[in-house]
């Protein structure tokens, strides 16, 4: 349930800059959590593609750091969302065992799409320059993210409208 | 919760997580609560070593081996019992209980009583999905009454299990509800429980997506519960009474003295405790 809006735009470009590395590193994280997930139930290539995706948000992060000429990650911190998690994040509830890489992707092009709506509102929010710019710059980074990941999806197959069918099912309840 | 020790570079949650690759189904709530956990001991800055996780049997139960921390992965419903001695033999650890909602209130609902009621300085997490999945989907003591399947046809019939009411009946000094799909917030709270003295009891709702799927709407229901927490078990008892189930946020915060941990006034030491049967 991410919610783009911003609770107040940061401040300073410091609190800003914090804010979107935090937002990387959960996303990131989240990736791996699910590679981890499709990788136990030998789900080799939506595997393969979650851990693509983390290692392209930790990118971010480093990058983050390196504009930022932070020598070590930020203290964590309590940062807040709108929602209950960065706009990146994918909610944990949303894969299944049997998805595909075209499902993976609508998750990820949400979730791109989601992070380009929340720098352009700080953007539209902020009253310091420097923060201004730096929302506005990572916004057209999210738009070309958007934009990758619609080409990589031209290169997938889409899902049967069976794709969860399982011939031996994990439930007996129904 | 043991002292914390911040002289090296700062833990961060990866720090807290072993190398095993949890085996829930993809989606599980239990996910986001390993996350939370790891993400509270990380804001603590408690050292792995000092900290020991012990369950039960169940999903949620495998939460040990996913930590980095000291982990007991021991008998159905049994958590409590053994963290419970763990605590009591080494005050200095800090001590989390995971369990769920049929091996904490069913086959541990026993234990749970007399654990809020000793106080011991411990904190308990249920994950709760009102359901046993890793048996494949009977009904458990929080299973809503008409909840209709093929082990439970047209539901048991049988009133579900108020497990925040009788926390704070039996004596819980911190009692609160969270959300695995609240990540951070569950994370906040966990801090909150482990910083708290005594027993400590978070009820967190995990949804169980393969038995329960319909629960996946939790995370457009639950809300944060408009009341600060209160120190009156009575009313916090009517409150969690009358809510829908689905109020995130802690509810109560007691200041009852927990049970005496380590050597006690006279009884210190093994020797002393001899002198007491000499003839």
């Amino acid at each position: 349930m991410s919610n783009p809006k911003t609770k107040q735009a940061p401040r300073t470009l410091d609190e800003f800059m914090v804010k979107a590395y935090e937002m990387e590193i959960e996303a990131s994280q989240r990736y791996a959590d699910f590679a981890d997930a499709m990788e136990t139930h030998n789900n080799r290539e939506v595997t393969e593609l979650f851990r693509k995706m983390s290692k392209i948000e930790g990118l971010h992060a480093t990058q983050i750091m390196a504009e930022m000429g932070w020598t070590a990650p930020p203290a964590p911190s309590k940062v807040s969302w709108e929602g209950f998690e960065g706009p990146e994040t994918i909610a944990m509830d949303e894969v299944h065992y049997l998805m595909q890489p075209w499902h993976a992707l609508t998750l990820a092009l949400a979730g791109e799409e989601r992070a380009e709506r929340f720098f352009a509102q700080i953007a539209e929010e902020a009253t310091v320059e420097s923060v201004r710019k730096a929302a506005l710059e990572l916004q057209a980074e999210e738009r070309e993210h958007v934009e990758l990941i619609r080409q990589w999806m031209e290169k997938v197959p889409k899902p049967d409208q069976d794709w969860a069918h399982d011939p031996d099912p994990p439930r007996y309840t129904d | 919760m043991n002292e914390a020790v911040t002289a090296c570079a700062p833990l961060t949650a990866q720090n807290y997580k072993s190398g095993y690759k949890p085996i829930w189904c993809p989606g599980c709530g239990d996910y986001s609560v390993l996350s939370s956990i790891t993400k509270a001991l990380a804001a603590l800055q408690l050292r792995p070593e000092n900290v020991a996780v012990v369950s039960g049997i169940g999903c949620s139960s495998r939460i040990p081996a996913y930590t980095a921390c000291y982990g007991f992965h021991g008998v159905h419903g049994r958590s409590l019992a053994a963290a419970t001695g763990l605590k009591v033999a080494r005050p200095d650890l800090t001590v989390l209980v995971a369990s769920g909602d049929g091996d904490g209130y069913s086959i541990g609902g026993n234990h749970f009583l007399h654990a809020c009621r000793r106080n011991v300085d411990l904190t308990y997490i249920v994950m709760d999905n009102h359901v046993y999945g890793m048996t494949k989907g009977q009904p458990s003591p929080t299973t809503e009454p008409d909840w209709d399947s093929k082990l439970s046809p047209g539901g048991t019939g049988v009133r579900s299990f108020h497990p925040l009411v009788l926390a704070l009946a039996a004596g819980a000094n911190f009692v609160a509800r969270a959300f695995s799909g609240d990540p951070n917030g569950t994370a906040d709270i966990l801090a909150q429980a482990i910083r708290h003295p005594g027993f400590s009891f978070v009820e967190i709702l995990s949804p169980c997506v393969t038995f329960r799927p319909e629960q996946k709407g939790w995370k457009e229901q639950v809300h944060p519960t408009p009341l600060e927490p209160t120190d009156d078990p009575g009313r916090a008892a009517r409150r969690v009474m009358t809510d829908d189930g689905l109020n995130i946020g802690v509810l109560y915060t007691g200041d009852r003295t927990p049970y005496p941990l380590g050597p006690r006034g006279a009884r210190g030491s093994i020797e002393n405790m001899e002198a007491e049967f000499a003839l």
